[in-house]
């Protein structure tokens, strides 16, 4: 078992139906006025996350001390963009853990749709760490074709 | 004061131990705090650098 980053094939597809909305411009594909809203969960290095996931699961999820199953909401304050031919987009802030312990190792963090009957977004990888009354943050890299979070090329 | 798996502890009672690693993956920090050769805080910070990219791709007819 391991897990791997990856934009998930899933989501690949869903961008042609116009299943997820980061932001509520220019989205005539979706029948409502608001972004769909996003989260970030954590999951243990003996999990399977990787480009065949479709949806969040809680089986290996992280446990403990002040985390919530399901993870954290992320934001997406900057509408989609694209430069070339590339488009781009980047959560606004970091993704943060506050005051959580999370003893058994986790290395991935799985980006999902909870609008969307929480369909799966892109994994991302790291060193696998542990928490200890502490915070866990991942800090996004800047909002571009060159090092966007999700780019599609 | 330092948030610990004891409570709030002033950080003069504590051993503060930092480290980091950097790779094409990520840049990452972490700060922990020790009590007597246990471990009572550990704070982690990711600076993600890969990014996923999904290619585009059209079919002839």
């Amino acid at each position: 078992m391991a897990n791997t980053q990856a934009m998930t094939t899933s989501f690949k597809v869903d961008l042609f139906n116009a299943v997820h909305a980061f932001n509520a411009t220019g989205i005539p594909a979706h029948t409502v006025s608001t972004a769909d809203t996003f989260k970030a969960a954590l999951y243990v290095t003996t999990a399977t996350v990787n480009a065949t996931t479709t949806a969040y699961s809680a089986t290996n999820e992280v446990s403990g001390t002040g985390y919530t199953a399901g993870g954290v909401t992320v934001t997406f304050g900057t509408a989609p963009n694209s430069s070339g031919t590339t488009s781009f987009l980047t959560p606004s802030a970091s993704i943060t853990y506050t005051t959580v312990t999370l003893s058994t190792s986790f290395d991935a963090m799985l980006l999902y749709n909870s609008t969307q009957s929480n369909k799966s977004v892109a994994v991302y990888t790291f060193t696998a760490q542990t928490v200890a009354a502490g915070t866990f943050s991942l800090t996004m890299p800047t909002n571009d074709a060159t090092t966007g979070l999700l780019r599609i090329a | 004061m330092i948030t610990t798996t004891k409570g709030e502890m002033d950080e003069s009672l504590l051993e503060k131990r930092e480290g980091s690693l950097d790779n094409d993956n990520e840049t990452t920090t972490w700060v922990e705090y020790w009590l007597e050769g246990e471990l009572v805080h550990r704070s982690v910070h990711v600076q993600l650098k890969r990014a996923v990219v999904s290619f585009g791709e059209t079919a002839e007819f």
